[in-house]
């Protein structure tokens, strides 16, 4: 096993605006088993965050624990990760968003750490509405435990070793809309036309950004009858539509016949443009994304692409009206020490 | 695209881009490999089976291999090939005993082979062990051709060339040296069964028109000329003051030669601009190394000779001038001629082929150039049982060159005596297998060392310069050489995918430290080339493509700078991607499939 990836690299690569090329956002080799969904995943955010002219030092990456969460060493080698207890990356994410607005949250979690162990943080974290991007790569079973069956894993999906599931999965997806985040996606790790833009575009956003992200496990959950092996996802697969994310920089050259596309501004000028919209869908309408999932669902389809955007996204620290105020590592002697005269009249206050 | 056809033993072929530029289509990596694990005497006769002269060819190759070497393409430096020859020839144990082992039992055709430098040698090599009579005929009194009389011992020594030339000559070939042949016509009178010509380019360009040549003569000399006299030691001094004319490798060897026989202020001075001298890169910076300036761009105008004695030469400075074709000219600059001072003057601006002891009426044809008329595949002349190789053949080259026509017509005549047909050629040896040792295994060291060419060490300069034999280059050293060796990426282990056990991952196409793996829709070759992971703008380097996926994407990976580092078989959940060893060999006289 090769565990040093050679550092050459091809010298004819693209760099991006601040002269990296998308070498400058990998992370370590990955230990995950060969061909795992999960390193596609963190191949999309690396070429995003390329795209993006991400500031590496600008991210922070949060995790808790599984499979999914071991990803963060694998992609952004040069920003700022915290590996959190099981299921309570939100807490951190929470804390972190609060004491420092500066960075760009990256949450990632799996089906386990979300949908399991840490369910009461992940509603709690989408109620609050924190400004990250939260990714969960769901495989429907714990691979790090050898396979067995997770929360996502749908009703009737059989397991390698032959056991069919007759639990109901938690439809993640549906459970960030029904709880108010502003901006849902679904996607398939085989697929990054959809997965990059749409983490582009979760990047962008000023609100809670959910994308859950279907990632074959090819050692546990990768055979005939389980609904989240590759050929499964394939032949099931429905979009609501092609998207592109156009950066605040460039124009939008292409042009789409009237009725089936729609491109919705975000907040910093730049574009999510989206075209062979499903019919009856509309991404800006709560209605009809829950009908649009359900009616996936009756099909045993699985649903991807944006799902719901919120197009006046707020925040926790918006709501808080704590988003003018500097990250506390910023905060110098004189914010931290106010004096004498000032703690006199603190004190006076409690006389 | 259509999918790339890996069964044609070619496309491989062109990936090993060492081995595809050697002209003798030596397995390079084969031997690197079998030095990194110590086996010396294998790697010695990879080599010798390829390019009969490892000793030699590790000292003074032209190097085709290093400029095409993909390690020049991902860092500055490519792998010290050449010198890593050496280290076989250096380290060997008794290979005699590996070589085929005579007396061979007659197949009753008698071969005469004209000349006995690297070409007719190579004739003798691969025919003896057929059964063929072979006599090989010299003006010298030793085998060896150029390679004795024009390198000097101080870059190849007497008795790695003897050593070489004599695992020929052992096979039970029939020697005849001192034995100038001035007539074809004798030699065909002799009833050969067929005749090899591998007389070289043996005649030096001259300045014949220029002032003072004939006035001067005494102390001007033909560079080869010279380079064999002092071989031979007919020579041993010269003037202090010495004027080399030339930018070719003669040329180097003529001004180092001449530091060791007396000469103190030793110029190069040549036409044309320094960038774009002939000689090897390396072969300049050892002459410079001697303190020998090389002076470009200068015309030769005239000798100067006063009182019937040469006192230096004129040159008249030009500058490069380029047209819309990229064709150079040399410009008069307008400033006045120079005079630089000189006790002897050796030309080295080239060399020419000479035939004058082929008579016309053999009906030998020749051409405008007065080049007899041969076949480019079969080296065969217009005279069927002639052949022809090496410089001889097509004009000079070098010495690999020269090997690798003497195999090819050693192939020719192989299949005349057998009466078959020429143009029929014997495919190459090929081999292909899998490394796979285990998950993750490999039976080669997959590993990417990330060193920098290791230089080799030279012995010290007073030293060298006081005696002509002394050998500069002292080579690498074991612990070297296998560092230098684990340089090399093992382009020989090819990336083997099959399609139709690919899941469309995207693995391979994450881990790819130089990002050669896309998938794509198909499409045109210049279309597909902008739109791949990475620009594949060295159009020279294949695409392999692969048949339709499932996805209707198809599989892509641009072979320029490929590590050959396997992490995408390991990265690969279904083994739709294997690394195997291509192993290819040209084929020699008789090793084709004929009936035994």
């Amino acid at each position: 096993m090769t565990y040093q990836r050679p550092t050459f690299k091809h010298p004819g690569l693209p760099k991006n605006n601040l002269g990296y090329t998308f070498k400058e956002y990998e992370g370590g080799l990955s230990t995950l088993c060969a061909g795992c969904g999960h390193d596609s995943i963190s191949a999309s955010i690396v070429e995003a965050c390329f795209k993006l002219n991400i500031e590496p030092h600008k991210v922070a990456k949060l995790s808790g624990i599984g499979c999914s969460s071991k990803t963060p060493t694998y992609f952004l080698g040069n920003s700022h990760g915290f590996n959190s207890v099981h299921g309570r990356m939100p807490s951190v994410a929470t804390g972190a968003s609060l004491v420092n607005q500066e960075l760009m949250y990256f949450g990632v979690s799996g089906d386990g750490d979300s949908a399991s162990i840490g369910m009461g943080q992940f509603v709690h974290a989408i109620r609050r509405n924190l400004n990250m991007v939260y990714i969960v790569m769901n495989n429907g079973c714990y691979g790090l435990t050898k396979g067995q069956d997770s929360a996502t894993a749908d009703e009737g999906s059989k397991s390698k070793a032959g056991s069919v599931n007759m639990f109901q999965a938690i439809d993640l997806a549906g459970l960030a809309l029904e709880l108010g985040a502003g901006f849902v996606a679904q996607s398939f790790s085989g697929d990054k036309t959809q997965l990059i833009p749409l983490i582009e575009a979760a990047m962008k956003y000023e609100g809670f950004a959910f994308i859950n992200v279907i990632s074959p496990c090819v050692t546990f959950n990768n055979n005939v009858g389980s609904t989240k092996s590759y050929d499964y996802v394939r032949q099931h697969i429905e979009a609501t539509s092609t998207i592109d994310f156009v950066p605040i920089q460039e124009e939008i050259l292409t042009n789409y016949k009237e009725g089936d596309h729609k491109n919705i501004k975000l907040h910093d000028g730049s574009y999510v443009m989206l075209n062979k919209l499903e019919k009856d869908w509309d991404p800006g309408d709560k209605n009809s994304a829950f009908s649009a999932l359900q009616k996936a669902r009756d099909k045993q389809e699985i649903l991807t692409g944006l799902i719901y955007l919120e197009e006046n996204p707020t925040n926790l620290n918006k709501l808080l009206n704590t988003n003018s105020s500097k990250p506390l590592s910023k905060l110098t002697e004189k914010e931290l020490c106010p004096g004498t005269k000032t703690l006199q009249i603190i004190n006076d206050g409690f006389k | 695209m259509k999918p790339t056809n890996i069964n044609d033993p070619e496309y491989f072929h062109k990936v090993v881009d060492c081995q595809y530029a050697c002209p003798a289509h030596t397995p390079v990596p084969e031997y690197i490999r079998l030095i990194a694990a110590e086996k010396y005497s294998e790697a010695y006769m990879v080599n010798w089976e390829s390019n009969v002269f490892p000793g030699v060819l590790g000292r003074t190759c032209d190097r085709p291999c290093e400029p095409a070497c993909r390690r020049g393409r991902i860092e500055e430096e490519p792998v010290a090939i050449c010198r890593l020859k050496r280290v076989a020839a250096d380290f060997k144990g008794d290979v005699k005993k590996m070589m085929p082992q005579g007396p061979f039992a007659p197949n009753g055709k008698k071969i005469a082979l004209i000349g006995g430098g690297p070409a007719s040698l190579t004739v003798a090599r691969d025919l003896a062990p057929l059964g063929y009579e072979i006599h090989l005929f010299d003006e010298q009194f030793k085998g060896g051709g150029m390679m004795r009389s024009q390198i000097p011992s101080f870059r190849l020594p007497a008795e790695v060339l003897d050593e070489e030339v004599n695992y020929v000559l052992d096979m039970g070939i029939h020697t005849h040296f001192k034995k100038y042949v001035s007539s074809l016509k004798d030699v065909l009178a002799e009833g050969y069964d067929a005749i090899f010509v591998g007389t070289g380019a043996p005649k030096g360009r001259d300045l014949t028109e220029l002032p003072g040549r004939e006035e001067g003569k005494a102390n001007i000399h033909i560079g080869i000329e010279w380079l064999a006299s002092v071989a031979f030691e007919h020579t041993n001094k010269i003037g202090k003051k010495v004027i080399v004319l030339g930018g070719g490798n003669t040329a180097m060897d003529c001004c180092r030669t001449s530091r060791r026989l007396g000469g103190e202020e030793v110029k190069v001075i040549v036409r044309s601009p320094f960038a774009e001298m002939k000689a090897s890169p390396w072969e300049k910076e050892d002459a410079i190394h001697e303190d020998i300036p090389i002076i470009d761009n200068h015309v030769p105008k005239s000798f100067v000779v006063e009182n019937g004695v040469l006192k230096g030469m004129m040159f008249d400075k030009v500058h490069a001038v380029y047209d819309e074709d990229g064709k150079r000219l040399l410009l008069p600059t307008a400033e006045p001629p120079v005079f630089y001072e000189a006790d002897d003057v050796l030309i080295a601006i080239g060399q020419e082929n000479s035939f004058p002891w082929i008579e016309r009426e053999t009906g030998m044809l020749f051409d405008k150039w007065n080049m007899p008329v041969v076949d480019k595949l079969t080296y065969q002349s217009s005279i069927p049982k002639v052949f022809f190789g090496g410089d001889a053949a097509f004009g000079p080259k070098n010495v690999i060159t020269a090997i690798a026509q003497g195999h090819a017509a050693a192939v020719s005549i192989d299949l005349f005596c057998s009466g078959e047909d020429l143009y029929k050629r014997p495919d190459p040896m090929t081999n292909l297998v899998s490394q796979k040792m285990g998950i993750h295994e490999w039976s080669y060291d997959s590993g990417i060392a990330n060193d920098h060419r290791y230089v080799v060490p030279q012995a010290n300069k007073t030293l060298t310069l006081s005696d002509r034999k002394k050998e500069v280059e002292l080579g690498f050293d074991v612990q070297v050489a296998f560092k230098e060796a684990q340089r090399c990426l093992n382009c020989d282990v090819q990336t083997i995918f099959n399609f139709s056990r690919c899941i469309e991952c995207d693995a391979c196409m994450d881990i790819c430290p130089t990002s050669c793996i896309t998938f794509t829709t198909n499409g045109e070759e210049s279309d597909l080339r902008t739109r791949l992971k990475a620009p594949a703008t060295n159009i020279h380097q294949d695409l392999y493509v692969s048949e339709n996926l499932p996805t209707g994407r198809v599989m892509i990976k641009d072979e320029d700078v490929c590590l050959h580092c396997g992490l995408c078989a390991e990265r690969c959940p279904t083994a739709a991607w294997d690394m195997q060893k291509y192993l290819y060999n040209t084929s020699k006289a008789g090793h084709s499939c004929q009936a035994v």
